[in-house]
């Protein structure tokens, strides 16, 4: 079983990476800071799934969820409004 | 798929009624054929598979709320495991886990692909066109309050929206919020008031006025 | 560098959402059959990752271009060739043939 690096709760950013191939982090939350919400499981890493190879070791992926007001310049709605999304581990880092 | 020329036309037929066909179409039929000739699969394996996503229809997912709403542990069940709560009912959602997530007065959810157009297809369907379209996948996530307005859809400014990105290994089901005045009705008659748009967050299940 | 690939479209600028729907087609629900059979486990020919990746890697213009079946058919096409589970000789002939077969029946139907 893989370890779990974080638990909900815990404060995350977002890796500011722009790697060139398929990832499943999507551009506008680079660099965002959320909060983990909880684990969603462990999955094959698709980064290596893409390119046909099998995804292993499995890595822990998180539903972290973000202020919309903090990911986006100017949202528009209330500051409650929030967008979760779906991260693997390895873009995540522990923030403070 | 038949491969004589006697005009047996009953197995590709659909695809002439196509016309004017197109590149993609003929690549389409010829990996059919390619695939059935070299015996990765069979012409039935292919057609049951089309089958199977034809029983794959927004009344699933009706259904599954309706029972949600007369019986909160079975909500407690869809919500802690969609597939096996599912299960129960005699609906089989495959692999891929779908996440069940629960609109209250105080949070109304909305599901986005912003990547690709993951959606929970086993449970209501394929997708429609507009959540599969650049401008759906582009604003959702960035003004879903607007994207919500122009499906006819206005939530308070004290309910916050909450989208939900769809990104990975997960499929997301909205769990619409029961309606006022349903109080008596039974899951058969609840479930017609839950369209695909209320379970993919964009609209509220129907009122009982609009039925 | 701060790429954004061109698939990778939250929070983009777009017009209105054009609500019309179509019911799909034949072809795309065989499109759609043939991806699932290919990633079958027992099979692994294909998984929803590469089928991604190479929509991905279609381009901006191919990518805008195609419908969503048509750039899964397209994505489909270029890993079966790739994994060496069909030629590209394979696949002209067999096109060929399809089309070929195609006029004709439309012309018999006529």
């Amino acid at each position: 079983m893989t370890a779990l690096r974080y638990s909900p709760g815990d404060k995350v950013q977002v890796r500011e990476a722009y790697p060139p191939g398929h990832v499943r982090t999507p551009h506008f939350v680079r660099g965002c800071t959320g909060e983990v919400q909880e684990i969603a499981g462990v999955f094959p890493n698709p980064e290596e799934l893409a390119y046909g190879r099998d995804g292993l070791p499995s890595v822990p992926l998180y539903r972290v969820v973000f202020k919309q007001s903090e990911v986006w310049d100017g949202y528009e709605g209330p500051a409650a409004d929030t967008v979760v999304i779906d991260l693997y581990e390895h873009w995540l880092e522990p923030r403070t | 798929m038949s491969h004589d020329h006697t005009h047996d036309h009953t197995d590709y037929q659909p695809d002439i009624e196509d016309f004017p066909f197109t590149d993609r179409m003929v690549m389409t039929q010829a990996i059919a054929e390619l695939i059935v000739e070299k015996g990765i699969c069979t012409a039935d394996e292919l057609r049951q598979q089309i089958e199977l996503m034809d029983s794959k229809e927004p009344a699933l997912g009706a259904r599954l709320v309706a029972k949600t709403w007369v019986d909160p542990e079975f909500k407690s069940r869809v919500l802690e495991d969609c597939a096996k709560a599912a299960a129960e009912i005699g609906i089989d959602i495959g692999d891929i886990p779908i996440k069940a997530i629960e609109n209250t007065e105080d949070v109304h959810n909305v599901v986005v692909c912003t990547l690709c157009s993951c959606y929970p297809r086993m449970l209501i369907g394929l997708p429609p066109d507009w959540y599969k379209s650049r401008a759906y996948r582009s604003r959702a996530v960035k003004e879903p309050r607007k994207v919500l307005e122009e499906f006819g859809t206005h939530i308070p400014d004290n309910v916050e929206v909450r989208v939900h990105d769809s990104t990975a290994d997960l499929r997301y089901l909205v769990l619409p919020a029961r309606p006022d005045g349903t109080a008596d009705w039974d899951e058969r008659k609840l479930a017609q008031l839950i369209t695909r748009d209320s379970m993919v967050g964009v609209t509220p299940a129907k009122s009982p006025d609009d039925t | 560098m701060t790429i954004r690939r061109h698939h990778d479209m939250g929070g983009l600028d777009a017009g209105p959402v054009d609500r019309s729907e179509h019911d799909y087609a034949m072809w795309e629900k065989r499109v759609d059959a043939i991806v699932k059979v290919l990633s079958t486990p027992d099979r692994k020919l294909l998984s929803t990752d590469e089928l991604r990746r190479g929509i991905e890697e279609l381009g901006p213009g191919v990518y805008d271009e195609l419908s969503y079946y048509e750039r899964w058919i397209s994505s489909a096409t270029n890993l079966l060739l790739e994994k060496g589970v069909i030629t590209v000789d394979e696949l002209g002939k067999k096109m060929a043939e399809v089309e070929a077969r195609w006029i004709k029946d439309r012309e018999t139907a006529e």
